[in-house]
């Protein structure tokens, strides 16, 4: 059987600006670019409607005009079907939106509706916040008792990473995000502490080399040992998400565009951000045992 | 294979057994969530008034009217649920017209007759540019119109500056604009003891009411002391009709006629069937799926997840070859696993939660490729097949837990603040996740040493279980 190493170590400094460029990038577009937060959050009207003959997303943005709607956001998914993001908040509004398309494009259908008050999307966004932050203290509170402190700082490090990263591309793409995506970070959370775990968990088994090794030789150990592992989980959870974003339909395309963003994330912070950022700690302060 | 190894065998082929006569067949056997079968989901807050408080008592007759009208409209297993102190949940599977449903529940539907004070002129129509041949005519039009909308206004004002003399009185409006100074409430819609829609010779539909003995008598009373005056009907503060009374009637029976079509005027008769909600009502959140859209969103979800595990069946055998073949026989167990545990748990399967299964094909196999690489470490240290499996097994165990405790702590995080669909992705991940620990451990474990034990290697070397 073959064996292959790559020496990951030698790069760590590069692979730790990579990373730390990449978050400061996605920082600064969620600053000044803003995320593009759907309806569960900010409160609103959203249609979707199907035409009986292709539309053309002009005609539409000039018959909301006409009533006063011409702020809305039009997105089409396929040449029959839009989803209509109605600018004011109240009943009425979506009630004569609907009139209004009915009255021009006759034979269309409303396939879906949602409402969501302003008070219920200042109360989810509360709620996502308090979910995550538990989320992640739960975890540091896991690892920190099954491994040594570090390893929990250096995951939740990844964590952050990996997330950090997921919302910066969304804020790139102006992808929406809904409240399926506060279940998709969480499960990036969890998958990338999988990924990050495994190889930790290989530097626990090795820890006892560290003296004749020294940090980075075991830690390089420990990563191509888990390697073809870490590729292979990657590889067979990126394929059915990958299935799932090309013919899911419309409804799940941000929930598993945020998995997908995030399991790559996910394997690179595995393998080169929370190893790299190990070693960097252990070299500038070195701990006993 | 050893005796000790065959409890293994014996476990998996119980659980199999179970889980096949749990999901066969499966035909209406899995709750389907809103979002996939159609309907709409609604949040209701009651909103505190001076005249009505929230209290547990109007919240509690809250739901009871809502559940007449409901069931009065005809919707097959409607949800309604209180949540919190003062909202209320409504769920209607399968409705067509989501606007109507909206009507139905939100509105309070509080009818009164009352006397008609005073009336202003009904705000007319503005004017057109079409209907004017120059810019200039047209800005005098509008002008006109403007003045005439003001003097309406400072009409409302007289109005209830005059009702304040007036004890029980008020100003209300009517779809034209006009305003009305009315008087107290003659007969209520609580003296009603049926509603229904008909027709009048004009094939109009209107509104037949059938007032109690009481509201009988009143009735018959302000119709007589109104004779030749008009008499306001008012829902919900606004004036519906406001006929004059042409002669007193007697026997309890009177009609609504307004510009109603015939499903708005069933809807009515529902409504004061059903009585009036005791407290007014705020509609937080409304999501309504039509049937069409649901039943693509299962086919989709179904065949991106038929396409995803297909790519890591086939990943699978060709990396692994014949460990390959067992990986994806647990992976096969596992999904009738999760299918076996969402039936049992009696879970609501959502879009999410299709996409939670989705992602828990991929995941599933983690255990497997954990196992597989750390048989491959030790084969390569020397060790015969069998105890290379021992050993790839044992050490591979406490990694697997590890990494799957920590997605179960995300996963229970988002259980416990998440609601409808995301909850829906919650369960799967989480049943997805305990029976794919289940099957990496015990399926393909099983399965691997039934191989190996079939090809003579067992009881060359020692092992432990």
């Amino acid at each position: 059987m073959k064996t292959m190493f790559i020496n990951f170590m030698q790069h760590r400094k590069a692979a730790l600006l990579i990373s730390f460029v990449c978050m400061a990038a996605s920082l600064g577009l969620i600053y000044f670019k803003g995320l593009n937060l759907g309806i569960d959050f900010t409160g609103g009207n959203v249609v979707q409607v199907e035409f009986a003959q292709p539309a053309a997303i002009e005609d539409i943005r000039s018959v909301l005009a006409s009533i006063g709607q011409g702020g809305s956001v039009i997105q089409s998914y396929s040449d029959r079907g839009v989803i209509i993001r109605i600018s004011a908040n109240e009943e009425e509004a979506r009630r004569q939106t609907v009139e209004a398309l009915r009255s021009k494009f006759s034979g269309m259908q409303v396939i879906r509706l949602e409402k969501v008050g302003p008070v219920m999307g200042a109360e989810l966004r509360q709620e996502a916040f308090i979910a995550l932050i538990l989320a992640l203290a739960g975890i540091l509170i896991y690892i920190t008792v099954r491994f040594r402190f570090r390893f929990a700082v250096v995951s939740v490090a990844a964590l952050v990473h990996d997330t950090v990263i997921t919302l910066g591309l969304f804020s790139l793409t102006g992808m929406e995000i809904s409240s399926s995506f506060i279940a998709a970070i969480l499960t990036i959370v969890g998958y990338s502490l999988n990924d990050t775990i495994v190889v930790l968990d290989r530097v626990r088994e090795n820890w006892k080399n560290l003296r004749s090794q020294g940090i980075v030789d075991l830690l390089n150990t420990s990563i191509n040992q888990t390697l073809s592992r870490t590729i292979n989980t990657s590889v067979t959870t990126l394929l059915p998400v990958i299935a799932l974003y090309l013919w899911g339909g419309e409804v799940l395309r941000s929930l598993s565009f945020a998995l997908l963003v995030g399991i790559v994330a996910g394997t690179y912070s595995s393998i080169c951000f929370a190893t790299g950022l190990l070693a960097e700690w252990w070299i500038r302060a070195p701990q006993k045992d | 294979m050893l005796k000790r190894d065959r409890w293994r065998l014996g476990i998996v082929a119980i659980v199999v057994v179970a889980a096949l006569v749990t999901v066969f067949p499966i035909s209406g056997k899995i709750n389907l969530g809103l979002d996939l079968k159609g309907g709409a989901h609604i949040v209701l807050q009651a909103k505190e008034s001076a005249e009505s408080k929230v209290t547990e008592d109007s919240i509690e007759r809250l739901l009871a009217v809502l559940r007449n009208r409901v069931d009065q409209y005809g919707v097959a297993e409607p949800v309604i649920q209180r949540e919190g102190r003062d909202r209320v949940i409504v769920d209607l599977p399968g409705i067509q017209d989501p606007d109507a449903a909206l009507e139905l529940i939100g509105k309070t539907a509080e009818l009164e007759f009352r006397s008609v004070v005073e009336a202003t002129a009904s705000v007319p129509p503005g004017p057109q540019r079409p209907n004017y041949d120059s810019d200039e005519e047209f800005q005098r039009a509008q002008t006109r119109w403007n003045e005439a909308r003001a003097q309406i206004e400072s009409g409302r004002e007289n109005l209830a500056k005059k009702g304040e003399g007036i004890a029980g009185s008020r100003v209300s409006k009517d779809d034209e604009g006009r305003y009305y100074l009315l008087g107290p409430v003659l007969v209520g819609g609580k003296d009603l003891v049926d509603a229904k829609t008909q027709y009048d010779n004009l094939g109009r539909a209107v509104v037949g009411l059938t007032f109690s003995s009481e509201g009988a008598r009143l009735f018959d009373k302000a119709t007589a002391d109104n004779v030749g005056k008009q008499i306001a009907i008012v829902l919900d503060g606004i004036v519906i009709s406001a006929p004059v009374v042409q002669e007193r009637i007697t026997g309890g029976n009177a009609q609504i006629s307004g510009h109603f079509s015939p499903a708005e005027a069933s809807r009515l008769s529902i409504m004061l069937r059903a009585g009036a909600l005791p407290i007014a009502v705020e509609v937080i959140e409304n999501r309504s799926v039509g049937p069409s859209l649901g039943e693509d969103s299962i086919n989709s979800g179904i065949r991106a997840g038929l396409i995803g595990a297909s790519l890591v069946f086939l990943f699978m055998l060709l990396y692994y070859r014949t460990l390959g073949i067992a990986a994806d026989a647990a992976l096969a167990v596992a999904l009738l696993l999760i299918f076996a545990g969402l039936i049992s748990l009696k879970a609501t399967l959502t879009l999410p939660g299709i996409a939670g299964i989705v992602l828990t094909i991929g995941m599933a196999v983690d255990g497997n490729v954990l196992i597989y690489e750390r048989m491959k470490e030790e084969a390569r240290a020397g060790k015969t097949p069998l105890a290379a499996l021992d050993a790839g097994f044992k050490k591979a165990l406490t990694t697997i837990l590890d990494s799957n405790i920590t997605t179960l702590i995300a996963a229970a995080v988002l259980f416990y603040f998440g609601s409808g669909p995301v909850r829906g992705f919650a369960v799967t991940l989480s049943i997805g996740i305990v029976a794919s620990v289940f099957c990496n451990v015990l399926v393909t474990r099983a399965l691997l040493q039934h191989f190996m034990g079939g090809r003579g290697a067992a009881g060359s070397v020692p092992h432990r279980s």
